[in-house]
């Protein structure tokens, strides 16, 4: 360990006080912006033992029996993009969020909003994708809702699920669980998901075979359960990408996580996108994979899980729980230097400069 | 990826790093000004900066056309895209810069029709199949970026395409250089001279800082390997007491640059007589227009812009440290009132700005202080 | 100002508007070659900024470049090795 980092204390993260006048698309990028307006708006109000962990999924226990319950909410444009559209992302994103709470999902509620004028045909290309996702995630649709906006209000279509799942005994999962030598793994490659819709809006003009790896990760997570407390901690990370989830971790639990920049598995198309935009496949969104972090001696056997699947085919480890520098997520760069990989400002905005 | 992934090797990097080790001359601190953004960032990204050797330091300079304009600019182009009927274009970079009344992002949420663009040339497209509308565009960047908008320039003139204008930002490498070099604080031993600047304009501009001001210059690539390689080079000149303009990046730079590009903006534009650069404030020629056959095309000659220059935040210190004389961490706003998320000054929100760089990338390095005068 | 991209011609599009079609690591893009010397050749390596080819890439200049920096590398690993053996030689001894 690079005496380096061993004495630098990150400084502390200075809350602001939220005096956004109004909603910006900075505040849903998943970034800091975000965060702060969660905590200063919602958690104001709402904030009790089951919200407060702002994990991906609520656990309520009753009768003896643990539940994970979670809720998403999704805007795409466009609506369809290489690998999915809007219908098989909802289902996915939620059956990952009851996934990553050691749980297996078993059952969806669907409220679509929809736009006076949007195309009944695409209303059933979306719905019939959800059901495939469905069966293929091995979850029901057992609970819906419509309604319908005027021409302009809607987006063409936005859907909100909800989901439980059932906690599987053999997990105990959390930020707190998480120990200084502990291994980090990614399920496969990083990047995918955001640049597929991002090359699919059209006006980057660029010609590239990208697909979204929209999928359910419960299987990938449930051949982990057999890890049992040696599987500290799961996420599925999504906007944002693997940085933003990591530094949720770090700041939930005051560790440090060291990535080896080798060791990132990206897509060369996705690699090569991200060089012309000028952005960083670390800050670009998926949805179809999942970030384990498990005890130092079973990461070998976790990466042979993953990989015997194959959404888990290019599955790696890929860094290392540090005590310190507290709170950050450094990077060793490939070239021998280190590096902070922040948490997200705003959306990852392509650039010239 | 080719001509990218071969000069990424670290380990030719531990090779070079070790060679400088050596090479720098003993008993002497070195402090090199990267001038270009697109190196800070490429420092900060490769984690550059923790290989040097004692003694070796890297000052970052104004070369970051985002971080230079000021906000009364900024003001100008919300002002553009707020205009009825028009599509304002733009790159990424600008679309979050705050000015005094909000960025290009805030505008379009208030209604206007800001749209993010990759090439000048997708926005002449725009106007072309959209000629119910007018197309603006937002034109910034050094002398690399240039060419692209005089190219786009001529091809609107030549294709008749009347519902299309440029917001013309261009600025010039030299000038500012120059001002640094002329500011009596400063202490610097060298330069590490902009590579893509340089594929437009050479390597010959450059002479006046080796002749006059007895600086060596080192024209250089943006992979870890080439900055590297041009800091070995600049370091093996200064412990031989020579000063000259070498080049790097061979591959790409020639020394009389690319005549085709300096022929199209000789075309399009000329130089104004000033230009207000934040934290720097006005540099005489170092700012361009369009040239009066392009008038139709000129967006400032077209619409009403406020024209209004707005001085900066008192707080702000961008200027020192556009001038490399106070460093990120050392600004008293710096992380506290100035953040990436709320910037006070430019340097902050563009990415490539040495304090969000040294923000988003550099928070567990040692603070190596301030370049003694 | 800095963002420039090695990219290959894969494709000529428009010869008279001097359009070519770039690729780089499966990505593909319409850039415009105005600002080259002479036309554009497919298998040519170029410079891409903001859509357009900013100049061709000297291909034996990268070679010579890339070979000066392999021969440090070299160098400097034989150097290692041989610290390595006089280490385990005074070891040994």
């Amino acid at each position: 360990m690079s005496e380096k980092r061993a004495n630098r204390e990150a400084p502390a993260r200075r809350k602001p006080p939220f005096g956004d006048e109004r909603i910006t698309l900075v505040h849903g990028a998943g970034g800091k912006a975000s965060r702060n307006l969660i905590e200063a708006v919602f958690l104001e109000e709402l904030a009790n033992p089951l919200l407060d962990p702002l994990g991906d999924s609520a656990l309520i226990e009753t009768g003896g029996t643990k539940l994970a319950f979670t809720t998403d909410a999704h805007v795409v444009q466009p609506l369809f993009f290489p690998g999915g559209d809007i219908g098989s992302l909802a289902v996915n994103g939620t059956v990952n969020d009851i996934a990553v709470a050691g749980a297996r999902p078993i059952a969806l509620s669907a409220a679509f909003v929809l736009e006076e004028g949007l195309l009944v045909a695409d209303l059933r290309r979306v719905v019939a994708s959800m059901a495939e996702a469905a069966r293929e995630a091995g979850v029901v649709v057992a609970a819906g809702d419509t309604k319908v906006v005027e021409r302009g209000r809607g987006d063409g279509l936005t859907v909100t699920t909800a989901a439980i799942g059932l906690v599987d005994e053999r997990v105990s999962l959390g930020a707190d669980r998480v120990r200084p030598g502990d291994k980090v793994l990614v399920s496969g490659t990083l990047g995918d998901h955001g640049m597929a819709v991002m090359i699919a809006r059209g006006n980057l003009e660029l010609e590239v075979e990208i697909e979204s790896d929209s999928a359910s990760v419960f299987p990938l997570a449930e051949s982990l359960f057999a890890l049992g407390a040696d599987l500290r901690w799961l996420r599925d990370p999504t906007r944002g990408g693997l940085a933003t989830t990591l530094n949720e971790l770090t700041e939930a639990s005051g560790l440090c996580v060291v990535l080896e920049e080798k060791a990132l598995p990206v897509r060369e198309q996705v690699a090569a996108a991200c060089e012309i935009l000028g952005l960083d496949p670390l800050y670009v969104a998926n949805e179809g994979k999942l970030i384990a972090v498990v005890a130092a001696d079973r990461a070998e056997e976790a990466l042979a899980l993953l990989r015997a699947h194959p959404l888990g085919a290019e599955a790696a480890i890929v860094g290392e729980i540090e005590p310190e520098p507290a709170g950050l997520v450094l990077l060793q760069t490939a070239f021998g230097g280190s590096r902070v990989v922040d948490m997200l400002t705003g959306d990852p905005l392509p650039r010239i400069c | 990826m080719r001509y990218i992934d071969e000069f990424r090797s670290g380990e030719i990097a531990r090779a070079l790093t070790s060679e400088l080790a050596d090479a720098m001359p003993p008993g002497r601190e070195l402090a090199l000004m990267e001038v270009c953004g697109g190196h800070t960032h490429a420092i900060y990204k490769h984690g550059i900066d923790e290989l040097l050797p004692p003694g070796l330091e890297l000052v970052h300079g104004p070369g970051c056309p985002v971080c230079v304009i000021p906000v009364g600019r900024v003001d100008d182009a919300v002002s553009l895209a707020l205009e009825p009927n028009v599509v304002f274009t733009t790159f990424g970079d600008m679309m979050r810069v705050p000015g005094s009344k909000g960025s290009l992002l805030d505008a379009r949420s208030r209604g206007a029709d800001v749209r993010m663009v990759y090439s000048p040339l997708d926005a002449l497209e725009l106007a072309r199949t959209n000629p119910e509308h007018e197309v603006i565009f937002f034109a910034i960047g050094f002398e690399t970026t240039t060419p692209s908008t005089a190219i786009t320039l001529l091809q609107a003139r030549a294709q008749g395409v009347r519902n299309f204008s440029v917001f013309c930002n261009h600025v010039t490498i030299a000038p500012p250089l120059k001002a640094i070099l002329d500011a009596p604080e400063l202490r610097l031993d060298g330069l590490i001279a902009p590579g893509h600047v340089s594929a437009v304009i050479g390597s010959r501009p450059y002479e006046f800082i080796a002749s006059e001001y007895a600086r060596p210059v080192v024209v250089a690539g943006f992979e870890p390997l080439d900055i590297l390689q041009s800091v070995l080079m600049l370091v093996r000149q200064l412990a031989a007491g020579r000063a000259e303009v070498e080049n790097q990046y061979t591959r790409v730079v020639r020394e009389q640059g690319n005549p085709r590009a300096l022929e199209a903006i000789e075309q399009t534009m000329e130089l104004r007589d000033s230009f207000e650069w934040r934290g720097l404030g006005s540099i005489p020629k170092s700012g361009l227009r369009l040239r009066e056959e392009f008038a139709d095309w000129d967006a400032e000659r077209r619409y009403e812009v406020p024209g209004i220059s707005v001085p900066d935040h008192k707080a702000c210190q961008c200027g020192q440290v556009l001038r490399g004389l106070v460093k990120p961490w050392e600004c008293k706003v710096f992380g506290t009132a100035c953040t990436p998320e709320r910037p006070i000054g430019t340097c902050m929100v563009s990415s490539e700005g040495a304090c969000a760089a040294y923000y988003h990338y550099g928070r567990n390095r040692p603070k190596r202080g301030s370049v003694p005068a | 100002m800095c963002l420039g991209i090695p990219a290959q011609i894969v494709e000529i599009v428009d010869p008279e508007a001097k359009t070519a079609k770039a690729e780089i690591g499966g990505v593909r893009r319409i850039v415009s070659c105005a600002l080259l010397e002479g036309q554009a050749q497919v298998g040519e390596w170029v410079l891409i900024h903001v859509g357009f080819a900013l100049d061709r890439i000297d291909e034996k200049q990268a070679a010579e470049t890339l070979q000066l920096l392999a021969d440090m590398g070299e160098a400097y690993e034989r150097e290692l090795a041989q610290i390595r053996e006089t280490a385990s030689e005074a070891g040994a001894a």
